[in-house]
């Protein structure tokens, strides 16, 4: 059997030009965590049901394990890890899941918090049902949902009392 | 004053890592690691006539394929039978890799090693088995009727059998004024973490050394099973639970094939080895939990008091029983809840079936136990036309009567003997705060607008906190960063930050200065695991113990330097201080400088500490009956468990066309003894509760005859979005436990408990039939209506 | 759970594109969230990948005469966000706020549900119903097949190998037009279990058009014109009932679906009505 052709695939990621070769099949979510070792992204189920992998395409939440690298090479991707503030202190939305306990084995948390990230910019005063609405495509397993809710109020609360965020 | 921290919402210390990115879970380590993937059996009964690797040989990247016959040593042999149980007569294990049979889809057959997973996985498709297919046997029934055996040396397919009386149940059932009885089912679901299992291995050749990291529950568990298998000495052998995404149970069972056989190829190949499960396989080859059967007869007065109780169930173990039968066993004694039947009888037969196998899922037998409890009070109440709450409210344990034996053994090998808990109280709160007297008036406020709605109610009481220990070490280093290590290990429980909490408050230093460590063997080796709402009680009290010996030590060499008693000094604030005169004080630091003579200045404290710097020239540098360091350790280890509560009540309606559930309140009573952090405890309620509403309408594992799951996807496998799972509202009692130091008692599987029960209940008053089988689908309901318009 | 080696082709034209899709075993990947997870669980293993996405005459949403043309490559959201499209198609956007989570939506495109032939896919059964007009490449030139014959069965078009679909084009109704899409599922965002999307016509007060597309029920989205029973509900649901032929799975017996049809067709025929009713107002 011949050797796998590869592809130059060139992002960039939170602000920074990277780039690997790589198989044509490797998945954008498998391409963040191994090629570029940005592991903040998380792969619970590869098949686009859970949001773990959630990351922003172009400022747009998509599913990193439902995309091929090869497809999106030359876009911007930011990852969880992007949305820390340039000081090193937490992005609003990663902020109130701290301070409202939306998180507990953290596993899911990174697909949430780009979701909400880009929700909030579309949406920055949301009800509580709009709130449900906008994480309704991500798995948690722990938290029973209840937190993060009320983390996404409380990020919404935090960009309105004029926080930090950088991004 | 230091703050106390003890019973405050303190944020979570681990937060600000894991919502950044930082979190390092196990498929984020080992980037250079050699992958694995393993063929799985498609079969649910089977025997391997062959396995052609030929095809596969030549793909690049292709480092090795690993069948059963290549397996060495004790890593060919049977995996262990972790708890063994006199009921257990006919115990079975698996084998790393299948030999000769497999026994459900998924059983691993052959490990490929390759350069990266694709590779592997490609792989795996080019490797061609022939089988054998054999007759499997699938669900309940079918194990009952044995006209298949999973096991040919195991008759019936019956793995255990179980029978314990308390009274003569039978004969005062006969004797009692009214009798009913019920069928009921619960079926399988699992824990579904959403990270999977995994096993990362690292072999020193030059030392001879293997380090593992697992995501798992107990990594002192993991670390002792593999030296076993791999027959090396225990030193030899280190294992750490890196960041957990969830375990809920399934994480607790060890060694798994993949914990033997990823180290064994990591020493094998010389080349680090990691394997990261993914969905599919942790459907078909992880665990799953909850099938069990039960019939109830019961026999009660006109005031609804039970005076006997006697169960028969049969429980589906799977394929194999390496966990032993905890499940049945807890399901047995757990059954009885908040309730002092006058008799009780209950037998248990623990059945094989050729499917994925089944060991503890947060709960752990409990859901199903007070499932057929809690449907039989509502079966009484119904028949008596009595409110479902003064039946209940009959036949509680009194506080006064605390503490009670009921007079069986627990799943610890101990008396089951609850320590204190108030179920009158909890119920008064409950009904207080779901509205209970008023329920009808909201009913036919519904009902004038042509909406059904229904109210159910259900009770529990947990063992928590099993033995048979923890340990806790506690350390204050001379820069006063307070390290703090326990062997059991976290999958989102906020160890960081609870057991923080407790030595901030033992010790007197700021929480922000304590760091701990949990599931790493280096730093602690002697540790159980975090199952069954255990590790706040374990090592929260083993790790309050160490710090209590620090504090002491802290005392008494800071008197020795300030020159009073001992018992004259607090600490506040890491600072060591006469009381009532602040002006004499030495900081906690400078204590654990002193605490350790040393001849070698290394550093500007290190230098205080020096022989010619410190010292009683007239005693030995370290005492006779002392240690050098600031530090302590100290165990835990409980004469029983403790016992939490707590009662749910959910208001439902049901759409009358389509017959979907919506949930309109949901309602829980908590009582956990004292909370360390109110903030954790809330979120371990509202996370077991969206687990109890998904085992109640959403999730099962749905085999079909051949013993195929066919959902084994989370596409069709229906764990609940945000938009499924309602708002909790959360009532606490704290009923101390008088068992342990911090009088606290578990709380991590209280949410999901009555879960099926309390659905079942309100169903149950919406429609005014019977429910007896969970989970139900809006299908299954709409289908139960139409039966029962039929029969009506 | 990794995806098969492929050969990825990333065309820079149409032409260059119906060139590598006469590769052997070749696949179209537009937005991919139907087909990467098959790929990824190794279900589907093309040989070729001939990944359209970068083919900007693929892209956007235009009205072109009387009808509304969507591009292969416009994501769910932009069409479910396009003022074009809620002008004129509301019902595509009825369907779409049903399509599986705003995530999904981001990636998946339109045309790409409809061109996956998924009995339990919402636009699918829109493009039934309002007769669109897939547009198709192949070998042989360009060819425009109509919805009704485009789904032959789950999964299933009557594309031949080597074909690809540029872009839907679907009729634009004007305001005596009424629609809706109602469906039932186990969660928020999954598959329905059944659905209904309903098309009616108010002239003068009078209802002149009425039809309905039922999915999740049959092999292909089934599309009964109501018209002549539609005030009748007996009836209504007898004639509905007698075309339709759910399964039964692990999620819902076939008799459930049927009353679940039953229960949807009404409400879907009631919302297309006052949907109407709004759009003359």
């Amino acid at each position: 059997m011949n050797p796998e052709e590869l592809f130059l695939v060139e992002l960039t990621v939170n602000g920074n030009p990277l780039s690997a070769r790589v198989p044509a099949r490797r998945l954008l979510s498998d391409f963040l965590r191994h090629d570029l070792r940005l592991t903040g992204t998380h792969v619970g189920c590869e098949h686009g049901v859970c949001g773990a992998c959630t990351i922003l395409l172009d400022g747009k939440p998509v599913r990193g394990c439902l995309i091929f690298a090869v497809s999106v090479s030359g876009s911007n991707v930011t990852t969880v890890e992007g949305l820390v503030n340039n000081d090193g202190s937490l992005g609003v939305v990663q902020r109130a899941f701290h301070e409202s306990h939306g998180l507990q084995c953290g596993f899911c948390t990174p697909g949430f918090i780009t979701t909400i990230h880009a929700f909030l910019k579309e949406n920055p005063h949301p009800t509580e049902e709009e709130a449900r609405e906008a994480i309704a495509g991500n798995l948690c397993r722990c938290t029973g949902y209840q937190n993060i809710i009320k983390s996404v109020l409380r990020a919404a609360e935090l960009i309105d009392s004029g926080v930090r965020d950088d991004h | 004053m230091t703050t106390k921290s003890f019973g405050e919402p303190i944020l979570r210390k681990e937060d600000p890592r894991l919502v950044s990115g930082q979190g390092r879970y196990l498929d984020d380590l080992g980037h250079e690691a050699l992958a694995a993937a393993f063929l799985r059996s498609p079969h649910a009964s089977a025997r391997i006539l062959d396995i052609d690797v030929t095809d596969a040989l030549d793909v690049p990247g292709l480092i090795g394929i690993y069948t059963y016959e290549d397996l060495e040593g004790r890593v060919a042999e049977p995996l262990p039978l972790l708890i063994p149980h006199p009921a257990l007569l006919n115990g079975r294990t698996g084998y790393p890799l299948a030999n000769e049979f497999v026994r459900h889809v998924g059983e691993a057959i052959v490990m490929v090693i390759a350069e990266d997973r694709y590779i592997a996985e490609d792989v795996v498709e080019l490797i061609k088995v022939s089988y054998d297919v054999l007759q499997p046997v699938v669900g309940i029934q079918n194990a009952k009727a044995a006209h298949n055996a999973v096991h040919p040396s195991v008759p019936n397919n019956v793995s255990a059998h179980s029978v314990k009386e308390v009274g003569d149940a039978r004969a005062m059932i006969k004797a009692a004024p009214h009798k009913l009885s019920l069928d009921l089912f619960i079926e399988r679901s699992a824990c579904s973490p959403l990270e999977g299992k995994g096993v990362y291995a690292i072999w020193e050749e030059d030392s001879q050394e293997l380090r593992l990291w697992s995501s798992t529950q107990t990594s002192t568990g993991v670390r002792a099973a593999v030296a076993a298998k791999l027959d090396l000495p225990l030193q030899k052998v280190e294992c750490i639970a890196p960041d957990v995404g969830g375990g809920f149970g399934v994480k607790i069972m060890h060694p798994w094939p993949e914990e033997v056989l990823i180290p064994w190829a990591a020493r094998k190949l010389n080349r680090p080895v990691k394997w990261s499960e993914d969905r599919r396989e942790h459907f078909i080859s992880s665990a799953h939990e909850r099938a069990q059967e039960h019939h109830i007869e019961v026999g009660f007065d006109e005031e609804g008091r039970i005076l006997g109780l006697d169960v028969t169930f049969f429980h589906d173990n799977g394929a194999y029983t390496p966990y032993g039968i905890i499940i049945p066993l807890i399901t047995s004694t757990q059954l009885l809840g908040p309730y002092k039947p006058a008799s009780y009888r209950v037998e248990f037969t623990s059945l094989f079936t050729n499917t994925v196998l089944v060991i503890p899922y947060r709960g752990a037998g409990r859901p199903q136990g007070v499932f057929a409890m809690e449907r039989t009070v509502d079966a009484i109440a119904k028949y008596l036309r009595l409110d479902r709450t003064v039946v209940r409210e009959r036949n509680f344990i009194q506080p006064d009567e605390m503490p009670y034996d009921l007079g069986l053994i627990f799943q610890d090998g101990r008396p089951l003997e609850y320590d204190s808990g108030n179920f009158p109280a909890s119920m008064a709160m409950l009904k207080e705060m779901v509205g209970w007297d008023n329920f009808e008036t909201m009913r036919s406020e519904y009902a004038a607008q042509g909406r059904k709605i229904g109210i159910g109610v259900a009770c529990y009481v947990e063992g928590t906190g099993v033995g048979p220990y923890e340990g806790g070490f506690v350390q204050v280093e001379t820069s006063g960063r307070i390290n703090v290590a326990t062997g059991l290990t976290s999958q989102g429980q906020g160890h960081q930050t609870v057991f923080a909490q407790i030595v901030a408050d033992e010790l007197g230093v700021p929480i922000e200065d304590v760091f701990v460590t949990t599931g790493d063997t280096r730093r602690f080796p002697y540790a159980v695991g975090t199952f069954a709402s255990r590790a706040a009680v374990m090592s929260g009290n083993a790790i309050a113990l160490a710090a209590r010996q620090v504090r002491d030590k802290a005392l008494r060499l800071a008197g020795e330097a300030l020159e009073c008693d001992p018992h004259d000094l607090e600490i506040v604030d890491g600072i060591v201080r006469v009381k009532g005169d602040h002006t004499k004080s030495i900081a906690l630091k400078t204590v654990a400088v002193l605490s350790n003579p040393l001849r070698y200045a290394f550093d500007e404290s290190a230098k205080a500490a020096t022989q010619f710097a410190v010292g009683d020239t007239s005693k030995p540098p370290v005492p006779e009956d002392q240690e050098p360091g600031l530090e302590g350790k100290d165990y835990y280890s409980p004469m029983a468990s403790t016992f939490a509560n707590g009662m749910h009540a959910v208001i439902i309606e049901i759409l009358p066309d389509t017959a979907e559930v919506k949930i309109l309140r949901y309602v829980v009573v908590h009582d956990c003894g004292r909370v360390i952090n109110p903030m954790i405890v809330e979120g371990q309620i509202h996370g077991g509760v969206a687990q109890g509403v998904a085992g109640a309408l959403f999730e099962r594992m749905a085999y079909d005859e051949s013993g195929q799951l066919q959902n084994a996807s989370f596409m069709d496998f229906l764990m609940p979005y945000a938009t499924e799972i309602p708002t909790v509202e959360a009532g606490h009692l704290e009923t101390p436990s008088p068992l342990n130091p911090l009088g606290i008692k578990g709380a991590g599987e209280a949410g999901v408990i009555p879960g099926s029960a309390v659905f079942a209940s309100a169903i149950e008053d919406a429609e005014g039939f019977e429910i007896r089988r969970m989970p139900i689908s809006p299908s299954e309901l709409w289908e139960l209506r139409r039966t029962m318009k039929e029969n009506a | 759970m990794k995806p098969s080696r492929f050969q990825y082709v990333r065309p820079a034209s149409i032409p260059e594109a119906v060139v590598a899709l006469q590769r052997q075993n070749s696949k179209v990947l537009a937005g991919g969230q139907s087909l990467t997870p098959l790929l990824s669980m190794r279900l589907a293993a093309p040989e070729v990948l001939v990944d359209i996405n970068g083919l900007s005459e693929l892209a956007g949403i235009e009205l072109r005469g009387s009808e509304l043309w969507i591009g292969a490559i416009a994501r769910h959201q932009e069409v479910l966000t396009h003022p074009l499209v809620g002008t004129h198609v509301p019902l595509i956007q009825q369907a779409l706020t049903y399509v599986a989570h705003p995530v999904i939506r981001n990636r998946g495109t339109s045309v790409g549900s409809i061109a996956h032939a998924d009995p339990a896919g919402e636009l699918t059964a829109v493009a039934a119903l309002l007769g669109a007009r897939i547009h198709v490449v192949g070998p042989h030139g360009v060819r425009d097949i109509l919805a009704n014959d485009f789904f032959v069965g789950p999964l299933e078009s009557s594309l031949t190998h080597g074909e690809l679909v540029t872009g839907v084009s679907f009729p634009v109704l004007d305001s005596s037009w009424g629609s809706s899409c109602v469906e039932v599922a186990r969660r928020h965002g999954d598959y329905a279990l059944a659905g209904v999307c309903a098309l009616v016509q108010i002239v003068e007060g009078r209802l002149t058009a009425a039809s309905i597309a039922i999915f999740s029920v049959a092999g292909t989205p089934v599309v009964i014109d109501v018209l002549d029973v539609c005030t009748e509900n007996e009836k209504l649901n007898l004639k509905v009932q007698s075309l339709i032929d759910p399964d039964t799975d692990i999620h819902a017996t076939a008799d459930y679906r049927r009353q679940l049809v039953k229960t949807l067709v009404a409400q879907a025929l009631t919302e297309a009505r006052s949907n109407a009713e709004s759009r003359t107002s």
